[in-house]
């Protein structure tokens, strides 16, 4: 028993000193010399103790992984597994957390007012406004990826072409936000369709490349044609949109002064809060009645096979186009709100490490599973803004992040989802993470 | 015609860098059938480490010929050292406790790594461009044309010509690892089926990280004579140049070793020809839509094989 116990920890330090040898092969350089730019060329900044710390971290972290996880008879995470609720008490739970998050929603701005004050709650509500267009997004792509299973690294193309559709509509035709918000999503489908069409043969990676590659060419036009859209200076002066045609002003004819209210310039962001929540909404509302009818059949049996698919007479190209279309339209939607809500835009919002962050959201909490976007988001964008003071870090944090709960939790954080059809409703609780059989992609 | 040369020359030289890179996507896809996503962010890695191993070692325009040569040697191979643990330690990390999982999760662990990558580059050597002073000057004139609006001289530079010359070499060196040596035996068979190549008694898992760090060291040289080519780098390179090499991948065939070389000489002269001759703003436009054209078009690339899909 000592004797094993001895080889443990030999091994145990073993290993960490190899890791600790890569670690320093690796952030020896990068790390430990730093490049600056200085008169007469670049110089060099030795920072050895950085080097040092880093090494340190690797090698501790490995040690206390093998001791206490990896090597060990009794795994620390198996005892942390013993009080996260089992499945069962989970999916339980699960019933509960939707109507919870939804009435916290609804609520969400009057307890932000009665304990906070207008001055206080202004930036959680604009923090929740960020968060429930995340939602919205998510949700929206949850159709392509989740439902259809075609994974779309190009998203945000559409979200693009929602807020240019409105911002240049409203400049040059001077329409309002309620008749731009379809139009914009009926150009967004448009363009869901003309890029959807070609790349509907490609399958899996291959279609997550192109549309890439789609999303990055909207973008540089929009960069470059400097006639049409204001290239890199973007666009400013987006009209703001009204309560019913009662414009958010002080005096006659403005909304406070129309429903006797004190005039305070938070009414328009929690009207643009219920804005977005509504529109949130009525996306998953769609997307729920969609996967009941045939269509939203068709779409979950493409994800799974799509040759048995084709065997059985289901016409791929129009699913998959439809799924294209509907997502692009809520990203479209999604972009017109978040063109107003701004007042300005320009193509550094629509990067691609934006659909990177919207890909994340959908893919961490869960492919196909409505709460688990909601939660991915809250968790996400909320971190982001919590963490805010640690700016640079926030990228390289998330991408760690990415990494390591798709290693952890390959099928995302809740991966139970609801059974598409089920044949005896008593025991349709909730498929759990081992069948829920993924498509190729 | 004589600018139409000149661009040649300039397009076969960034053909060159992409092909080297374009290596590494195509050696992954065929052996594990996953976008390596990082692999452009390996080669930013590479062109840094490169970056900092030239002014550790004091290198400058200044230093005699032999000893620039030489100590260039030395640069690469460190670079080419450290960008495969590099290489390495992302297989290790984000691809290999995936590997039989479903399809996507690899590639979006690929996706998270690209952004690490690049953010630890730039937090760690800074957002701003490095600019490196040129070590190599001078160039060959080939000819002279004397026209109506002036003289017009076609040239090409020594960097050109040692990234040229280098690549060759690489590639004959490669192609010889691939065919002749039993590490290409294992790993072409890995490449055709990993499960019978297991029972065989290759180490499987050593065979796949051996691929990522043959890629990162490829990828590293490339970084290298970007760096030397263009005298600018930042942390965001490897994005641009990612897609690129990939696209040239696919153009030349997926999987295919020959056909990553074609696809990036012809991917560096079509970008060369669209700036030259059209327009700047739009050449990567250019890439990008070639690359949607040829995935549409002709999936299996120009040297490729074609993939049957089988229930």
């Amino acid at each position: 028993m000592a004797a094993q116990k001895q080889d443990l920890l030999a091994g145990s330090v073993k290993d960490a000193a190899v890791g600790a040898l890569v670690a320093f092969g690796l952030f020896a350089m990068l790390i430990g010399m730093k490049t600056d730019v200085s008169i007469g060329g670049l110089s060099i900044e030795y920072r050895w103790g950085a080097v040092a710390i880093a090494v340190a971290v690797v090698f501790v972290g490995r040690l206390a992984l093998n001791l206490f996880v990896w090597k060990s008879e009794k795994p620390v995470t198996a005892v942390l597994g013993g009080f996260v609720p089992s499945q069962e008490a989970a999916s339980r739970f699960g019933h509960l957390i939707t109507p919870a998050l939804f009435v916290l929603a609804v609520v969400l701005p009057f307890l932000l007012m009665y304990f906070l004050g207008s001055r206080g709650s202004r930036q959680y509500l604009d923090l929740a406004i960020l968060v429930t267009t995340y939602v919205m997004l998510g949700w929206g792509l949850n159709i392509v990826v989740g439902l259809a299973g075609l994974l779309d690294l190009g998203y945000v193309a559409f979200y693009a072409v929602g807020a240019y559709s409105y911002a240049l509509l409203a400049q040059y035709f001077g329409f309002s936000f309620w008749l731009c918000l379809p139009l914009a999503g009926i150009l967004a489908a448009f363009w869901g369709v003309i890029l959807g069409f070609p790349v509907l043969r490609l399958r899996g990676d291959y279609l997550a490349i192109v549309t890439l590659a789609f999303g990055e060419i909207i973008r540089v036009v929009l960069l470059n044609w400097y006639e049409f859209t204001g290239g890199p200076n973007g666009l400013s002066g987006i009209p703001r949109p009204s309560f019913f045609g009662l414009e958010f002003e002080r005096g006659e004819g403005g909304f406070a002064h129309f429903f006797g209210l004190d005039f305070n310039s938070i009414h328009r962001i929690i009207f643009l809060y219920y804005l977005i929540l509504v529109m949130a909404l009525a996306t998953n509302f769609v997307t729920m009645r969609l996967r009941k009818l045939p269509v939203g059949r068709a779409w979950e049996a493409l994800r799974e096979d799509e040759i048995a698919c084709r065997s059985l007479g289901i016409n791929t190209t129009n699913t998959k186009l439809t799924a294209f279309a509907l997502g692009a339209m809520f990203g479209g939607f999604a972009g017109s709100f978040f063109a107003t809500r701004q007042g300005f835009i320009s193509p550094e919002s629509f990067t691609f490490i934006e659909s990177a962050v919207i890909l994340a959201i959908v893919v961490l909490g869960g492919l196909g599973s409505q709460v688990g976007v909601v939660i991915a988001a809250v968790v996400m964008i909320g971190g982001f803004e919590f963490f805010r003071q640690f700016e640079e870090y926030r990228m390289l944090v998330f991408g760690l992040l990415m990494v390591v709960i798709m290693v952890w939790k390959p099928r995302g954080l809740i991966s139970t989802r609801a059974p598409s059809i089920a044949l005896d409703r008593k025991k349709a609780k909730g498929i759990s993470a081992d069948l829920v059989q993924e498509g190729h992609g | 015609m004589d600018y139409f040369i000149q661009q040649l020359i300039n397009g076969v030289t960034l053909g060159s860098i992409y092909g080297l890179i374009a290596i590494g996507y195509t050696m992954v896809y065929g052996i594990i059938g996953m976008i390596n996503f990082a692999h452009g962010d390996i080669f930013m890695v590479g062109a840094f480490i490169a970056l900092i191993v030239i002014i550790a070692l004091g290198i400058t325009a200044a230093t005699p010929l032999l000893l620039l040569i030489l100590a260039l040697c030395l640069v690469l191979v460190i670079a080419m050292a450290l960008t495969a643990v590099w290489g390495w330690t992302v297989e290790r990390i984000a691809y290999r406790p995936l590997r039989g999982s479903f399809r996507l999760a690899p590639l979006i662990t690929a996706i998270g790594a690209s952004i690490a990558l690049q953010n630890f580059v730039q937090i760690s050597q800074g957002a701003r461009t490095k600019p490196l002073q040129p070590l190599l000057g001078g160039n060959i004139k080939l000819w002279e044309t004397v026209g109506p609006e002036g003289s017009f001289v076609v040239q090409i530079s020594y960097m050109q010509i040692l990234i040229i010359v280098a690549t060759l070499l690489l590639m004959a060196g490669f192609t010889f690892l691939i065919t002749k040596t039993p590490l290409g035996r294992a790993q072409r068979a890995c490449e055709q089926d990993r499960k019978m190549a297991a029972l065989l008694g290759i180490n499987v898992d050593r065979t796949i990280s051996l691929t990522f760090v043959m890629g990162a060291a490829l990828a590293a040289v490339a970084g290298l004579m970007f760096l030397l080519y263009y005298g600018v780098i930042d942390f965001y390179i490897g994005f641009l140049a990612g897609v690129k090499a990939f696209t040239a991948a696919v153009l030349g065939g997926i999987g295919s070793l020959p056909g990553a070389m074609l696809g990036g000489l012809l991917i560096g002269l079509i970008e060369t020809f669209w700036s030259g001759y059209f327009s700047l703003e739009y050449k990567d436009v250019a890439a990008f839509s070639i690359l949607a054209i040829v995935l549409i078009f002709m999936p299996e690339g120009l040297l490729g094989k074609p993939e049957v899909e089988k229930v």
